[in-house]
């Protein structure tokens, strides 16, 4: 579903005097249909400039990606939102619409797939319920707690029904009861079928999983294993 | 940002509507000229009634743009001259002292056409045989009247073109930095929008949207204070141009002025808006 083929991403300095940094390098793997993957690493080992790479946010300086067996770099604009609308992310930041309320965040992915505002009426309330976030529908992000804010992330992400789902260091600010809940969510997300990749630096909560684990350090891929750990 | 972008669209857009406004006078003050200014041909005093009705006659078949000519013969001119000055004992007494009627016998004439028009009726005056009839013809202090009101009415255009076109290249600057300044002002919100797919039309939208409205708003305020300031000077220019009233010429031309005005501010603000997005948001 998602390849990496000898990737290498190199960023120039911003200065004049400062040197390219070698983010990826040489990084290939590839992730099949309904795998739940841990990419672990330190902070800096990468592992965001992947959740770019493959949504397209970045093109890397050598090697490939490609989605679905399209190659990710000969695909035009269009191509590339429909990649970004069949991926749902999960970030540390959160990443929400602050102008727009917890229920408009939410419908706001639905709008941009294109669907009725019926089945989005219908389809929001759904997903806030099941995520807890019913009664707070027209608060805007601001006003709720970390948590909150995180929960609402994954409703949004839920509610398109996406095949693959990209969390990037989705528990960075949470407590460890709300981390609890989210890897538990992402793992029965994964069981109903859905792609899972949790790009972390938590050790615990990749230990506890026991699924595939890609371990990167500086930028290469040092470890791959189906059933492995959190060693660096 | 969002009102000075709405003032500096209104600001143009009543320069524009000025010009507008000031075109619908001039050709009203333009024509008024042309209906009361005529060519008077002063004939010779012992010029025969009978050859300057034949002047007459001639110019009627061979000037196909005169509307009227009116003969005044000598006595007419004197009782009309003494009847205006009637109440004026100097010019009255003047008059006894000179003895005999000093007026000419007169053709005047009124042409429909432009002020070349009535050049070519002087020259046929001057040129062909009536010419020893005529004593001379009074066409050059008119002719300079109609060229003046033409001569101001086309600089002032000129300059309101000038001074629109400058508008508007502020008013579109003004609206495109304040569109740069929103889109710089949810960078992360459209980082977001990016990463859930959202097409480019479907994150420009919003923006091209904020330019429109921004026209919307300008025309409002603009048509607004055209129909205001219609009637506070109404009064004022029906004292200065007698029959032009600026009021009733709004309410006759109101959808030109409402088609102009929001044209104008819906092409500024979301041209301006297009070029901003195109440029800045590179999806």
């Amino acid at each position: 579903m998602i390849r990496f083929e000898k990737v290498t991403k190199i960023y120039p300095g911003n200065s004049a005097d400062a040197s390219p940094a070698a983010v990826l390098q040489d990084v290939s793997f590839e992730i099949k249909e309904g795998e739940f993957v841990s990419i672990v690493g330190k902070s800096g080992a990468g592992k965001t400039t992947i959740t770019r790479l493959i949504l397209g946010l970045e093109e890397p300086t050598y090697g490939d990606v490609y989605f679905k067996g399209k190659n990710l770099r000969s695909a035009d604009s269009s191509e590339i939102q429909d990649v970004r609308r069949s991926i749902s992310g999960i970030y540390q930041d959160y990443k929400l619409l602050p102008a727009k309320t917890v229920y408009e965040n939410v419908a706001y992915v639905l709008e941009v797939e294109g669907k009725s505002y019926h089945e989005i009426k219908e389809e929001v309330p759904k997903v806030l319920d099941l995520i807890g976030l019913k009664e707070k529908s027209e608060n805007f992000p601001k006003e709720l707690s970390g948590g909150e804010q995180q929960r609402l992330a994954i409703a949004r992400a839920l509610v398109s029904h996406p095949k693959i789902i990209i969390a990037d260091e989705p528990t960075g600010n949470l407590d460890p009861y709300n981390t609890y809940e989210v890897v538990y969510l992402l793992e029965k997300i994964n069981k109903a079928g859905a792609t899972v990749i949790l790009l972390t630096h938590d050790r615990e909560i990749v230990n506890k999983l026991g699924k595939r684990v890609i371990t990167l350090v500086n930028g290469r891929i040092i470890r791959d294993e189906a059933e492995g750990r959190f060693i660096i | 940002m969002s009102v000075a972008a709405i003032f500096v669209l209104v600001i143009a857009g009543m320069l524009v509507t000025g010009v507008f406004f000031f075109q619908a006078t001039a050709g009203y003050l333009i024509s008024q000229i042309r209906d009361k200014i005529d060519i008077t041909a002063y004939f010779k005093a012992s010029a025969a009634e009978e050859d300057i009705l034949a002047v007459k006659d001639e110019i009627m078949k061979t000037s196909p743009n005169v509307k009227s000519i009116e003969y005044v013969s000598k006595e007419q001119a004197l009782a009309f001259f003494s009847d205006i000055h009637s109440d004026n004992p100097v010019l009255s007494r003047a008059l006894q002292e000179v003895g005999d009627n000093p007026f000419l016998p007169s053709l005047n004439i009124t042409t429909n056409g432009e002020p070349a028009q009535y050049e070519e009726i002087a020259n046929i005056l001057q040129t062909s045989d009536f010419g020893k009839l005529i004593e001379k013809v009074d066409f050059a202090q008119k002719k300079d009247t109609i060229e003046k009101v033409y001569s101001i009415t086309t600089s002032i255009n000129i300059f309101g073109i000038i001074a629109g076109i400058i508008l508007i290249i502020i008013s579109a600057l003004v609206v495109f930095n304040t569109i740069k300044l929103g889109i710089e002002n949810s960078k992360e919100e459209i980082s977001t929008m990016r990463i859930v797919g959202a097409s480019n039309w479907f994150i420009r939208g919003p923006f091209i949207i904020q330019g429109v409205i921004y026209g919307v708003a300008a025309f409002l305020v603009c048509f607004l204070l055209t129909g205001v300031f219609a009637y506070v000077v109404s009064s004022k220019m029906t004292a200065i141009l007698p029959g032009f009233n600026a009021c009733s010429y709004f309410l006759a031309h109101w959808w030109i002025f409402a088609l102009t005005q929001l044209g104008f501010g819906v092409a500024v603000g979301a041209g301006s808006a297009l070029v901003v997005v195109k440029k800045y948001l590179e999806v």
